[in-house]
């Protein structure tokens, strides 16, 4: 609508909208004890979709219960978690074609796994080796690929929002029917960006979804003290921009939202918010500690909502999975993790070289005389130099 | 060759780069039907239509962040920042993202096909929000070109060969020259390659260094000091990031002196990166000490304009200074 007013829309005293006036209805499709609402419609699954979808689940408990693990012990710097956010995660990466991009903030290692990131891989960049496709550039769990249309994480907050809208406005152009779908969590919906990137993205009818990980804390900061309105979901509607709420803890019900929202965007050039309420299980990050800010009691009752036991009751309800498979599932993937974390820990770190490689698309005469004086230094003073001085 | 002046270069050099390149899109605040502020994107949408030529909301932010987006997905971004004092909201964006997407990927992606216009600098009685001259800011971050154009013939040259190159470019527009500069430009396609100072004028008495809109500056400056039988070698540097340190460093070695001359403040400024570098390249070269004619450490004034501005007069007498040290 334009700025002019209809005389429909005219009151004659004075009444002021707050967060009581928006109601925001939450999708829920499975019930805590593996069953489906009575009036709930299931998304599209299979049995194949849900043992992808499964797979993808048990993998990430796997991987982060033993690489936080690993944490602790010394072997790599940083870890984060995305346990008890994997419905979220996983159930919208599952709804979306493989060409679609995928733009993470962080949390979201569960959607290049579920796009086929092998465990190898994983391992070479958390070690940050020489077989890290990122050439050990970043911290631990900046996971990228081009090959799986996966945006390489970027640490802060909120700059992939506008860069979304930009992917989606691309495949627009190109007269591609994908989409470009971007994750963040509640916190970083507080930054500029947020705003800049779905406003421009309403405007500019770009087919993108905007999907975000409302999981209860930014770090410390619970979500009291990060907005004063009606969760995240509110704002859509505020940006003219098809707007769902769902149950983030409800692998169906993400399934379901983000299938319909990836066929509207594709269909209408248009953008969706989808808002995810869910909690963040384990700490923001392994260098925080819960412990300061919340209560046992609470993660105790959001325990009770594990969307990975959920999902998994209506897969054995429906005959497709059983507890010994289940139990099989965990112990081959431990196995499996343990022994590609052997292996990467053991490979060596990228060549010098690489250091003055990608700043630009071939390295200045600068950079080159850069290189060439400190492998000069490395030379003379080998045994400061220990990563490098015998692969020069 | 027709005459004309730079902003019709510029809207010459963005039609061809929309020509020849399917990919290519061109945004920004006003650039729409308007035709930008400074009508440097006159008549483009109609050429190439809304989807490639296009007003955005207003937000810098947003600006570079799309078309970070629009480029790490295979298109070629073309984003007008309205006024250089206006792109500090986007510079996370431009610093943390742009420069560092390629390195941080491991080439994974990368933003290549982004470049920033943005008009830059005074002498237009803008006041310090509409005159500053950021450029220093983004020479500290690898990862970015930083180009400035003298003219007209240089800016459709320059801007087509940063459009077309493949890393991410920041454009700075003289906008003083906008009109005041007319000169004749081919009407074919033609690029200036990055990274390539220019030599302007020879001479051997100092090397005078400079960019964009202080090139006239310099040069009236050279011509001063012929008067007084100062031979001055005139040096547009024209590539900031990565600059062009043989050129300068040969001249210098040739004249033993050196003047390096920007409308920024002085601390901090690229001068000094320049002068350090050939302190170090020439030192048994140099006649006297590296000077610098800059702006003042103050904001961007609006009355003492003239009085900030490091003009002809003002490196006349640096150029003295240093003859006669």
């Amino acid at each position: 609508m334009s700025n002019a007013t209809s005389d429909n829309d005219t009151v004659h005293r004075v009444s002021f909208l707050n967060k009581g006036s928006v109601n925001i209805p939450i999708l829920r499709v499975l019930q805590a004890d593996g069953t489906v609402y009575e009036e709930a419609v299931l998304p599209a699954i299979d049995e194949a979709l849900a043992h992808r979808i499964y797979d993808t689940c048990v993998f990430t408990r796997v991987l982060d219960e033993r690489m936080l693990g690993a944490q602790r012990q010394g072997r790599i710097s940083f870890y984060m978690t995305c346990t008890g956010e994997e419905a979220s995660i996983i159930g919208s990466t599952a709804s979306l074609d493989d060409e679609d991009v995928i733009l993470a903030q962080y949390r979201e290692h569960a959607a290049i796994r579920y796009r086929g990131f092998t465990t190898e891989q994983f391992m070479n960049q958390l070690f940050s080796n020489e077989e890290d496709l990122g050439k050990g550039r970043q911290m631990p769990i900046h996971y990228g690929s081009a090959e799986l249309n996966y945006q390489t994480i970027s640490s802060p907050l909120a700059t992939q929002i506008p860069q979304a809208t930009g992917v989606g406005y691309s495949f627009k152009m190109q007269g591609k029917r994908n989409i470009a779908i971007c994750y963040f969590g509640e916190g970083a919906a507080s930054e500029g960006d947020f705003h800049a990137g779905l406003n421009m993205a309403a405007v500019l009818n770009s087919p993108t979804i905007f999907f975000c990980r409302n999981n209860g804390y930014a770090i410390s900061t619970p979500t009291t003290e990060q907005f004063a309105g009606n969760g995240i979901a509110s704002r859509g509607p505020g940006y003219g921009m098809h707007t769902i709420r769902v149950d983030g803890n409800d692998m169906l019900a993400v399934l379901a939202a983000t299938q319909q929202a990836r066929a509207y965007a594709v269909e209408n050039n248009k953008p969706v918010l989808i808002e995810a309420m869910t909690y963040r299980l384990g700490a923001h990050s392994s260098s925080d500690d819960p412990s300061g800010y919340r209560s046992k009691d609470e993660e105790a009752k959001w325990q009770q909502h594990d969307p990975v036991k959920r999902f998994k009751l209506w897969m054995i309800n429906k005959g497709w999975l059983t507890e010994k498979q289940d139990i099989e599932m965990y112990d081959k993937y431990r196995k499996e993790v343990l022994k590609e974390l052997k292996l990467a820990e053991k490979r060596p770190l990228c060549m010098l070289d690489t250091l003055i490689e990608d700043v630009y698309d071939t390295p200045t005469p600068r950079l080159k005389q850069q290189l060439k004086s400190l492998k000069k230094h490395i030379k003379k003073y080998p045994d400061s130099y220990p990563n490098s001085k015998g692969r020069l | 060759m027709a005459k004309i002046n730079m902003l019709q270069a510029i809207n010459d050099a963005l039609s061809t780069a929309l020509e020849t390149d399917d990919k290519s899109v061109l945004f920004g605040e006003d650039v729409g039907h308007f035709g930008g502020v400074f009508r440097a994107t006159s008549g483009l949408l109609e050429k190439f239509g809304n989807e490639r030529c296009f007003n955005t909301p207003l937000t810098e932010q947003g600006i570079a962040g799309f078309a970070n987006g629009l480029a790490s997905n295979g298109m070629t971004a073309i984003a007008e920042i309205q006024f250089a004092d206006y792109i500090f909201p986007a510079i996370d964006q431009i610093i943390n993202e742009t420069a560092k997407f390629r390195y941080r990927s491991g080439n994974e992606f990368n933003v290549g096909g982004v470049t920033f216009r943005t008009p830059y600098g005074g002498g237009i009685a803008g006041g310090h929000y509409h005159s500053q001259s950021p450029e220093a800011y983004f020479t500290q971050t690898a990862g970015l070109k930083v180009v400035v154009p003298r003219n007209a013939y240089q800016a459709k040259g320059l801007l087509l060969a940063s459009i077309r190159d493949n890393n991410p470019v920041i454009f700075f527009e003289p906008k003083r020259l906008y009109r005041a500069n007319v000169g004749e430009v081919p009407d074919e396609d033609y690029e200036i390659e990055l990274g390539k100072a220019e030599v302007v004028t020879e001479g051997t008495d100092i090397t005078l260094l400079a960019w964009g809109a202080q090139m006239e500056i310099i040069e009236n400056a050279a011509d001063m000091a012929a008067k007084k039988g100062i031979s001055c070698e005139v040096i547009d540097l024209r590539t900031l990031a990565p600059w062009d340190m043989d050129t300068v460093a040969a001249s210098v070695k040739k004249t033993g002196r050196l003047l390096i001359n920007h409308e920024a403040p002085f601390t901090g400024g690229f001068a000094g990166e320049i002068a350090a570098t050939i302190q170090e390249e020439c030192f048994l070269h140099l006649e006297s000490p590296i000077s610098r004619v800059c702006g003042l450490d103050t904001p961007y004034p609006l009355i003492h304009e003239k009085e900030y501005m490091p003009d002809a007069l003002k490196t006349f007498e640096a150029i003295k200074a240093s003859v006669n040290f």
